[in-house]
C-alpha cells in the first residue's frame, strides 16, 4: 500500500499574492492548508546595521524605505527617538504637520491595502480606484519634499520645511491639452493646505465609491466573514498592534494611549472590530480612513491659523537657513558640520513608538554619546502578525490564504528590515 | 479535372462556408481582448491601451506578434506529447461548436436536429484541454488550476444543462433554428419571460463554465498564479486565451438563441417600430444582442471579487440546480395547461 502524502506547495517568494516576497511552504490536504511555515529574511538589507554606521541623521532616508508604503510614519518613528535621546521637542506647528502627514500617510497605506486585498480576494476595480486616490497624497508628498514616496521630510526638531504656498501644476502636452490641464489643475491652484483640504472634502464620498463595490457584497462578504479569525487573547499574546489588534475588539492605539505630536489636540475615535476576522479588520481599516481625515481636518484648520517654526532654532541639531549661509561664517560651519560629522548625543537609550498605519511601529536607540547610533532596533508591527500565520491559516483554504495574508498588510520592507 | 472539381464542389462550398465563420469569429476573438481591455479600463476610470493605432486599435495585432515571436518553453518534467496538443484540444471544440449556430434564419453550417445536444457536447469537450494541461505540465499549481476547473466546469454543467431543459421542453425540439422561430411574435414570446430564473442559472453557469469572474478559480493569480496554463508560453498561451474568448462569445451566442430570441427583431408585433426597423438583417439583431452579453460578461469582472472553490461548487449544487429543476417542473405544468402567449 503506498503511503498518502499531504501535498507541499511552495508558495512564494514570486507568487503574485505573497505581497513582496513571502516564502510561505504550505502542507495542503486537498485544498485545505495543514500547515504553513512562513519563510522571511528575502528582503533583508540590514537597515540596522547601517544606521550604526551613519550620523543619526542620514539614516532617516532608511526608514522610508523600511515600509515603503507608510513612508513619513516610519520617519516619525525615528526621529521621534532622536529627539527623546536629545532631550528636545518640535515647535507645534512641526507638531501639527507632523500628524498630518501622519494621517495622510495612514490614508495612502489603508489605499494600497484596499486595493490589493480587494485584488486578492478578486475584485479588481477597487484596486484602480485606490491608486487614483493615492496619487493626489502623493501629490502631496512631492509638494512638501520634492519625493513621491521616500520623502526624508521629518527630521530631529521638526520638519524639513514648512508647507508651500502652492502646488506644482500639470503642464499642457502632446496628451493633455491646454483646456484638459486646466481642469486637471483646479484643485492646485491655491495653496497646498487648499489642495489637501479639497481632496479630505472629496474623500468621504470616495470610500462611500469603494464601499458600494465591497462591504455588501455578498461574494465579498462570504470570502472574508469569519475567515482567520484572531481571538483577543491571541492577538495580545502574540504582541499584535494596530488594525489587527482592534478588528479583534481591544481599543489600542498609541495616539489615544501615549499620545505624540498633536494628537492630544485633535479629535478622533479609534474604530473597532467584533469578531476579529478579515472582514473586521476590513471595516476597521476603512472606518480609520474616514477618522484620518478627521485628523487632518482638524489640522489644516490648525495650521490655516498659526504660524511659526517647523523646525528648531538650535542649529546644532537643525541646519540654519539657506540664506544666512550665504552670508555667516558661522552659520556655513554649521552647515558643514551637520551634514559632514552630525549631532552628538548624550550617552543612553531611547524608545520611541508611533501608531503607524500597520501597527505599533518602534525604534529603540542605544547612543554612546558618538554621532550614530552605538545600536538601532526597529520593531515592526507586521513581524508579529506573520508570525501569527500558521495559528490563522490552520484548516482554511487556498483562496482564504490570499485573503487572510493581504488582510495582515505584509509589507517585507519591515519584516526583514 | 472537371468532373473531380464538380464532385469535390459541394465539399468546396463547405470549406467556403467555415471560412465564412471562422475567419470573423476570429477576427471577433482577437479584438475582444481589445475591447475588453478598453471597457475595464472605463470602468475603472482609466484610458486602457491607445498607442498602436488610432484608440489602440491595432493593439491585437501586436499582441498576437508578441505571443508569435516568444519562445515556447516545453518544461522539462512535462509530458510532451500531451502538453503540446491541450491547447488545441481547448481551442478546438470552442470553433467547432459554431457550426451548429444559426446566424439568421437559414444562415447555418450545419442545421442538426440534434443541434443543442451538439453544442452541449463541444462545450464539455473544452474541460479536457484544461485538464490535459495541468496535469501535463506536472506543474503543483497547473494541477490545483485543472483539478479546480474540472470541478468546476462538471458541476456546472449539470445546472446548465437544466436550464436548457427547460427550453426544449418549450421549443419541443433541440434544433437550434426551430428554438428561435418558435419564439417569433414579439418580444413577450421570447423565452426569457417565461423562464427568466432559467436564464439566471444559465448565464451564471455560462460565466462559471467560461472560468470568467467571479468564478475563474481555475486560473485565479491571486490564488494559483494562472492555473492550468501557468507552465505555457508564446503562441500555446495565446491559444488558451482565443479559446477564452470564443467560449464566451459562443455562451453569449447560445444564450441569444435560446432566451432572447435569436436574430428576430425586439420590435416585432409592435405596429409603428416594426416597420420602422424592419431594413435591418436579422443577424444584426443576433450581433447586437451577443455583443451585450459579452459585455455583460466583462461588466461583472470589472465589479465582482472572486468565489472560493467551496463556495462556488456550494452555489451550483444546491442553489442553481434546485432552482432548476422547480422550474422546469413549473414549465411542464405551463405547457400541460397551455399558457399563453408561449404554450399554445
Amino acid at each position: 500500500m503506498s503511503e498518502i502524502k499531504n501535498y507541499t506547495v511552495n508558495f512564494g517568494p514570486q507568487h503574485p499574492a505573497a505581497h513582496g516576497v513571502l516564502r510561505l511552504i504550505l502542507e495542503l490536504e486537498g485544498e485545505v492548508i495543514t500547515h504553513s511555515d512562513p519563510h522571511i529574511g528575502l528582503l533583508h538589507r540590514a537597515t540596522e546595521k547601517l544606521a550604526e554606521s551613519k550620523p543619526f541623521n542620514q539614516s532617516i532616508g532608511y526608514m522610508d524605505r523600511l515600509d515603503y508604503v507608510s513612508m513619513m510614519c516610519n520617519e516619525h518613528g525615528y526621529v521621534m527617538a532622536i529627539e527623546k535621546l536629545l532631550g528636545i521637542e518640535a515647535p507645534i506647528r512641526a507638531q501639527y504637520i507632523r500628524t498630518m502627514f501622519d494621517e495622510i500617510t495612514r490614508i495612502l497605506n489603508h489605499l494600497l491595502w484596499l486595493g490589493a486585498h480587494a485584488l486578492d480576494i478578486g475584485a479588481m476595480t477597487v484596486l484602480l480606484y485606490c491608486f487614483r486616490e493615492r496619487e493626489d497624497l502623493f501629490d502631496c508628498y512631492e509638494a512638501v519634499s520634492g519625493a513621491r514616496m521616500h520623502a526624508s521630510y521629518y527630521r530631529p526638531g521638526g520638519v524639513y520645511r514648512d508647507l508651500p504656498h502652492e502646488m506644482p501644476k500639470y503642464k499642457p502636452s502632446r496628451w493633455h491639452s491646454e483646456k484638459e490641464v486646466k481642469k486637471m489643475n483646479a484643485n492646485r491652484e491655491g495653496s497646498f493646505l487648499d489642495f489637501i483640504e479639497d481632496f479630505v472634502n472629496r474623500f468621504p464620498g470616495l470610500i462611500d465609491e469603494y464601499e458600494t463595490l465591497l462591504t455588501d457584497n455578498r461574494i465579498w462578504k462570504q470570502r472574508t466573514v469569519d475567515i482567520g479569525i484572531v481571538s483577543p487573547e491571541m492577538a495580545l499574546s502574540h504582541g499584535m498592534t494596530g488594525p489587527m489588534l482592534r478588528g479583534s475588539g481591544i481599543a489600542w492605539d498609541l495616539r489615544k494611549k501615549q499620545p505624540y505630536a498633536a494628537y492630544d489636540k485633535v479629535d478622533f475615535d479609534i474604530p473597532v472590530g467584533k469578531n476579529g476576522d478579515c472582514y473586521d479588520r476590513y471595516l476597521v481599516r476603512v472606518n480609520e480612513m474616514r477618522q484620518s481625515t478627521r485628523i487632518i481636518k482638524q489640522c489644516i484648520d490648525w495650521l490655516r491659523n498659526n504660524n511659526g517654526p517647523v523646525i528648531l532654532d538650535d542649529y546644532k541639531i537643525a541646519p540654519p537657513k539657506r540664506e544666512q549661509m550665504k552670508f555667516g561664517m558661522e552659520s556655513m560651519i554649521h552647515h558643514f558640520k551637520l551634514f559632514t560629522e552630525g549631532y552628538c548625543t548624550p550617552p543612553g537609550e531611547a524608545y520611541a513608538a508611533v501608531e503607524h498605519p500597520k501597527g505599533e511601529f518602534g525604534v529603540y536607540l542605544v547612543s554612546d554619546g558618538a554621532n550614530k547610533p552605538y545600536r538601532m532596533k526597529i520593531r515592526a508591527a507586521s513581524f508579529a502578525h506573520l508570525a501569527a500565520m500558521n495559528e490563522m491559516l490552520k484548516g482554511h483554504m487556498i483562496a482564504d490564504l490570499a485573503a487572510i495574508l493581504s488582510s495582515i498588510d505584509v509589507v517585507f520592507g519591515e519584516i526583514d528590515r | 479535372m472537371i468532373e473531380l472539381l464538380v464532385q469535390a464542389e459541394p465539399l468546396f462550398i463547405d470549406v467556403l462556408k467555415i471560412l465564412a465563420i471562422l475567419i470573423p469569429l476570429l477576427v471577433c476573438v482577437a479584438f475582444l481582448p481589445l475591447a475588453e481591455r478598453k471597457i475595464l479600463a472605463y470602468i475603472q476610470g482609466r484610458i486602457g491601451p491607445n498607442r498602436v493605432g488610432p484608440f489602440g486599435f491595432f493593439q491585437p495585432l501586436a499582441d498576437a506578434l508578441k505571443l508569435l515571436v516568444k519562445e515556447l518553453i516545453l518544461p522539462a518534467a512535462s509530458n510532451k506529447v500531451l502538453f503540446s496538443i491541450a491547447p488545441i484540444v481547448t481551442l478546438a471544440p470552442a470553433l467547432a461548436a459554431w457550426a451548429v449556430i444559426p446566424f439568421d434564419e437559414g444562415i447555418v453550417l450545419a442545421d442538426v436536429n440534434a443541434g443543442l445536444l451538439y453544442l452541449f457536447a463541444m462545450t464539455s469537450l473544452g474541460v479536457y484541454g484544461m485538464l490535459i494541461a495541468g496535469w501535463s505540465s506536472n506543474s503543483k499549481y497547473a494541477f490545483f488550476g485543472a483539478m479546480r476547473g474540472a470541478a468546476q466546469t462538471v458541476s456546472y454543467e449539470i445546472a446548465m444543462g437544466f436550464a436548457l431543459v427547460g427550453v426544449v421542453m418549450s421549443a419541443d425540439s433541440l434544433n437550434l433554428t426551430t428554438m428561435v422561430m418558435k419564439q417569433s411574435g414579439g418580444i413577450w414570446h421570447w423565452y426569457v419571460v417565461p423562464m427568466l430564473p432559467l436564464f439566471v442559472v444559465y448565464f451564471i453557469s455560462a460565466v462559471a463554465e467560461t472560468n470568467r469572474t467571479p468564478f475563474d478559480i481555475a486560473e485565479c493569480e491571486a490564488e494559483i498564479v494562472a492555473g492550468y496554463h501557468v507552465e505555457y508560453s508564446g503562441i500555446a498561451f495565446a491559444l488558451f486565451f482565443l479559446a477564452e474568448y470564443a467560449n464566451i462569445m459562443l455562451v453569449s451566442a447560445i444564450a441569444v438563441l435560446l432566451f432572447w430570441g435569436g436574430w428576430l427583431s425586439p420590435f416585432q408585433g409592435i405596429p409603428l417600430l416594426e416597420q420602422t426597423f424592419s431594413w435591418v438583417p436579422g443577424f444584426c439583431w443576433f450581433f447586437a444582442k451577443t455583443a451585450f452579453f459579452v459585455f455583460v460578461f466583462i461588466w461583472m469582472r470589472g465589479t465582482f471579487p472572486r468565489y472560493r472553490y467551496d463556495q462556488l461548487m456550494r452555489l451550483g449544487w444546491k442553489v442553481l440546480i434546485p432552482v432548476t429543476i422547480v422550474w422546469i417542473v413549473l414549465i411542464g405544468f405551463a405547457i400541460e395547461l397551455h399558457l399563453p402567449p408561449w404554450y399554445v
